[in-house]
């Protein structure tokens, strides 16, 4: 039988950091890139006697998760301990949430053509980040930075049948993290991470396989790796008669493999019990509608928008709305312009290869919206020609000056005097009687000569448009 | 009037007023319970850090504030505290191995008020590991004796902080109470002690055992010390989300000696087959003496009291599987040499914990445990409920309740170390305040054949911390009873 008799069953487990400025139980900065145990205290170290007091504005940012993926969100959600003995786990117990979390079900849209897809959510739970262990040759070193910085956990239903579908959902769902701010989805620097659950089933088959858990991803390829391996792997041992084991992986990305974890790095039982330290969370309705109505627009509608309002396929509306920061200079360059898709090529093109080359965001990289606005309108005006917009924009990216200033500067200026073009157009006609015998006599295709002959006498800036008008008449004699 | 040999004898109120006139220095009242403790303690064994150095220093600050004239109430005086709270620089052990050489780098919110106050720390008491018994016989620093009688216990787990107060080692001290580590040692060690409502005082920097009934609490000589440090202590913290917003009221003022109309109830479980005769007639002749002065004896029923010491040790040992799981060797205290880090912590906690501390820690883990979560913690959960609505339902009848503290006065040293059960029944009378959250006074109420001091305990709703004080200060003024000082 071969492969393509089974389908996958992918579930995802995204922890992912809120943008919070302390840590989720106290008063610790959560900024990323400090010296080992710079950002800790008493409480992010689990020292004796030390309580946990929640961030407000984790809860906030939590709230609005859920919001943005359709939740329901708890008025009442409880925290629990979850204990596990860790190097990297001060207290030895994480606090998070389990029978009752934040946020419960919701769905989260997957961008494509034709009928939109649905990946639902099991819940969004709030729970504290542990730090790192870092091993040398002869000990173990703990970095408590990460200590107690604040996460929220989105937990998947079976819903993802491919690696592919698998990245566009962690695509999506990054996106829309970003969009609302609640997270910089920065997969490599760990603030974005993701545990699968796979499972393998004959196609047409209503009941699950077995399971297994992938952990240690921290790249959207490698989740797409890892699935593509480990659904293989599993049709492997079912097609040669075995049976697959329920257990916990890790994936090796320099052999690029899932190989098992030794029992004793999971076998755990986690002994969940409320968490006598905090008191019940109570999310007021006030304030889930003071957050519902503070939401930005999410990136699946964006792009419903751009298709429909201003015509742009699904491809540019892809890369357009990839990044908030991409879709929102856009919209800030539009205004005013005749044309959404001059501004919408030219974000595409000029203003996004500015960014990557330079590695910086486009605010950095670029020049103002309202000043690349300013120059575009000039080229819908004839003012300037595309080839000379191009030639001000790097200018600017340069010098950071007005779209006016680098024009005059660079004389890129259109002449679209009437009278200077008539005259060129007389001289040209003048030298080149013979040609315009040939051109009067049926020879069409001279025409495109005699423009070029005026255009460089006019030192490359006269309006095409104006010449061609011109041009026609006087030859038409 | 005390000689100056005997100003450790001293109430806080007398001392309180005496340095504020300037007729002792609090350098000189500090000094003579360093000398007491001198004298005694290698005896009672109630400190296990003495911390002269530092407390003449708070002395000598205390002194400077007093002399400018603008002294808290608390200034000056000489305190104990149970070595469960982190002190900033000075070692906190929890009477525990493996916390022995455990420098906390920050105070305990109650410590840094009393700190503020101008209070002065004479040492870190002597307790059961951990908070974790009934005799602070489980010390890792060895036992604290009974100063009423050196073959004795003084009662846990707060057991040092009682016989400090008792052998006037300092004018009072600071324990913690989980299910009656401040009231059985009261008791048993003829002092004032009170547990208040849960969430009165802050827990932050108090050494966690089992965290939603742990509570601070003073021990002291008169209900009014313990009134006045009690207002000291108590008071919203924002770093203790459980800790209450409700404003602290000033105690000492409650103290109006007044229980006319009080109406007193009487709980029929609480006087039981098996306890000592002299603690039932003893608590009994208290009854009287509040009928005496106006107050009402009612009887009332807290039927479910029977299953308390079942469900405490179901949700305190749960909560402290977790509480203790800190304790790995890796960022503070002992740390047992090892390959790697799952024998770390294998090796440290065998070496570090005592055997209370490891039974108990077995018995949460095993009721948190898969498949057993729900016959054991949410059972137990439930229990709690009930017994807590056995309190709401009596407080319709009565304003406060009146029990012995313990069944018996103060055993004898290795008697129940053999039997944890029999131990554990020790805290009969007090668990269930614990479980229901509500405050409960200790005092003394006479004393047995032994010359032992016996206990009564003082029961109030939720808050209700002036009553209980009123009322037990009003006992003691009545002067039904004459206390005795230990003879060391």
């Amino acid at each position: 039988m071969s492969h393509d008799a089974y389908e996958a069953v992918i579930g995802l487990e995204v922890h992912t950091h809120l943008l919070t400025r302390s840590k989720l139980f106290c008063g610790c900065s959560t900024e990323f890139g400090r010296g080992p145990n710079e950002n800790v205290c008493p409480v992010c170290m689990g020292m004796p006697g030390v309580l946990p007091v929640l961030n407000r504005h984790a809860v906030e940012l939590a709230v609005r998760t859920g919001i943005a993926a359709n939740c329901e969100i708890a008025p009442r959600s409880i925290f629990d301990r979850k204990s596990y003995f860790y190097p990297d786990l001060p207290k030895n117990y994480q606090i998070s949430q389990y029978e009752t979390p934040i946020c419960k079900g919701g769905y989260i849209e997957l961008p494509g053509d034709g009928a939109a897809r649905r990946v639902r959510l099991v819940r969004i739970h709030i729970e504290e980040d542990a730090g790192k262990n870092i091993h040398e040759a002869n000990s173990s070193l703990v970095d408590f930075n990460r200590s107690g910085v604040p996460l929220v956990e989105i937990v998947s239903e079976p819903d993802i049948r491919s690696a592919e579908e698998a990245g566009a959902y962690l695509r999506e769902l990054r996106d829309i993290l970003r969009y609302i701010g609640a997270s910089d989805g920065r997969m490599e620097e760990g603030s974005f991470r993701c545990d699968v659950n796979v499972s393998v089933r004959k196609k047409g088959a209503s009941e699950y396989g077995v399971k297994t858990e992938i952990k240690n991803l921290n790249s959207f390829r490698f989740v797409e790796k890892a699935i593509e391996h480990e659904v293989a792997r599993q049709i492997e041992v079912l097609e040669s008669g075995g049976k697959v084991a329920q257990e916990t992986h890790l994936w090796d990305p320099d052999r690029e493999e899932t190989r098992p974890m030794r029992s004793k790095e999971f076998a755990n039982d986690y002994r969940y019990f409320p968490e006598p330290d905090l008191p019940p969370l109570v999310v007021p309705p006030e304030m889930i509608d003071a957050i519902r109505s503070s939401m930005p627009e999410l990136p699946a509608a964006r792009r419903a928008r751009y298709a429909r309002d201003y015509g742009l396929s699904a491809y540019e509306v892809g890369v357009l709305t990839a990044e908030k920061d991409t879709a929102d200079y856009f919209e800030a360059v539009l205004p005013g312009l005749k044309n959404a898709r001059t501004a919408a090529n030219w974000v595409m093109t000029e203003v996004l290869r500015v960014s990557n080359e330079s590695g910086k965001p486009i605010a950095q990289a670029a020049p103002p919206a309202s000043e690349v606005r300013a120059l575009l309108k000039m080229v819908e005006d004839q003012q300037i020609s595309l080839n000379a917009a191009k030639t001000a924009f790097a200018a600017m990216c340069k010098s950071g000056k007005s779209a006016d200033a680098t024009v005059a500067e660079l004389g890129l200026a259109q002449v679209s005097d009437e009278g200077a073009i008539a005259a060129a157009c007389d001289k040209v006609i003048a030298a080149e009687a013979g040609k315009v015998a040939e051109y009067r006599g049926g020879r069409d295709k001279l025409f495109g000569f005699f423009v070029g002959q005026v255009m460089k006498a006019m030192g490359g800036k006269a309006n095409p448009k104006v010449i061609n008008e011109i041009l026609k008449k006087k030859l038409a004699g | 009037m005390a000689s100056s040999s005997e100003l450790n004898r001293l109430t806080i109120a007398e001392a309180s007023d005496r340095l504020r006139r300037r007729e002792i220095s609090a350098v000189e009242l500090t000094r003579a319970c360093l000398d007491r403790i001198a004298a005694v303690d290698s005896r009672l064994n109630a400190f296990i850090t003495v911390t002269e150095k530092e407390a003449l220093e708070q002395a000598r600050a205390a002194d400077h504030r007093l002399s400018s004239g603008q002294a808290p109430a608390l200034c000056g005086i000489p305190l104990g505290i149970k070595d469960i709270y982190c002190t900033s620089g000075v070692r906190t052990t929890c009477a525990s191995k493996i916390l022995e050489t455990f420098v906390p780098p920050f105070d305990a919110t109650t410590i840094a008020k009393l700190r503020a106050e101008g209070a002065v720390f004479v040492g870190k008491t002597n307790m059961d590991e951990f908070a974790m018994g009934s005799s602070t016989e489980n010390s890792a620093f060895g036992p604290t004796m009974n100063p009423h009688d050196l073959t004795r216990v003084a009662g846990g787990s707060s057991g040092g902080s009682a016989a400090a107060v008792a052998a006037d080692e300092c004018l009072a001290s600071l324990g913690t109470d989980t299910g009656g580590s401040i009231r059985e040692p009261a008791s048993f060690c003829g002092v004032v002690g009170i547990k208040p409502t849960y969430s009165r005082v802050s827990r932050y920097g108090v050494i966690a055992y089992a965290s939603s009934l742990d509570q601070v609490g003073p021990f002291a000589k008169t209900v009014r010390d313990a009134a006045i440090l009690l207002r000291a202590l108590a008071g919203a913290d924002p770093r203790d989300s459980t800790c209450s917003a409700r404003p602290v009221p000033d105690y000492e003022r409650a103290l109006t000696a007044e229980v006319k109309g009080l109406r007193i109830g009487v709980p029929r479980e609480y006087f039981v087959e098996g306890m000592q005769p002299e603690v039932e007639s003893s608590v009994r002749a208290a009854l009287k003496q509040y009928e005496s002065m106006g107050a009402k004896t009612v009887e009332i029923s807290l039927p479910h009291s029977s299953y308390a010491i079942a469900c405490y040790y179901i949700v305190a040992t749960a909560e402290a599987s977790a509480n203790l799981a800190r304790y790995d060797g890796v960022r503070y205290g002992l740390r047992a040499a090892a390959e790697d880090n799952i024998e770390l912590n294998e090796k440290t906690r065998e070496q570090g914990f005592g055997a209370e501390v490891k039974r108990r820690i077995m018995l949460g883990t095993f009721a948190l445990s898969a498949g057993y979560y729900d016959a054991y913690y949410l059972k137990a959960m439930k229990v709690r409920t009930l017994i807590r609505r056995d309190f709401e339902q009596a407080f319709q009848k009565c304003d406060v309740i009146v029990t012995p503290v313990a069944p018996t006065t103060a055993f004898r040293l290795g008697e129940k170390m053999s039997d944890p059960l029999t131990m554990y029944l020790s805290d009969i009378f007090t668990i269930s305040v614990n479980l229901a959250g509500l405050p409960g006074l200790a005092m003394p109420c006479g004393y047995d054949g032994n010359n032992l001091p016996i206990g009564m305990q003082i029961i109030g709703p939720q808050f209700s911390e002036d009553a209980i004080l009123r009322a037990g200060d009003a006992f003691e003024r009545s002067g039904a009873v004459t206390l005795r000082r230990p003879a060391l």
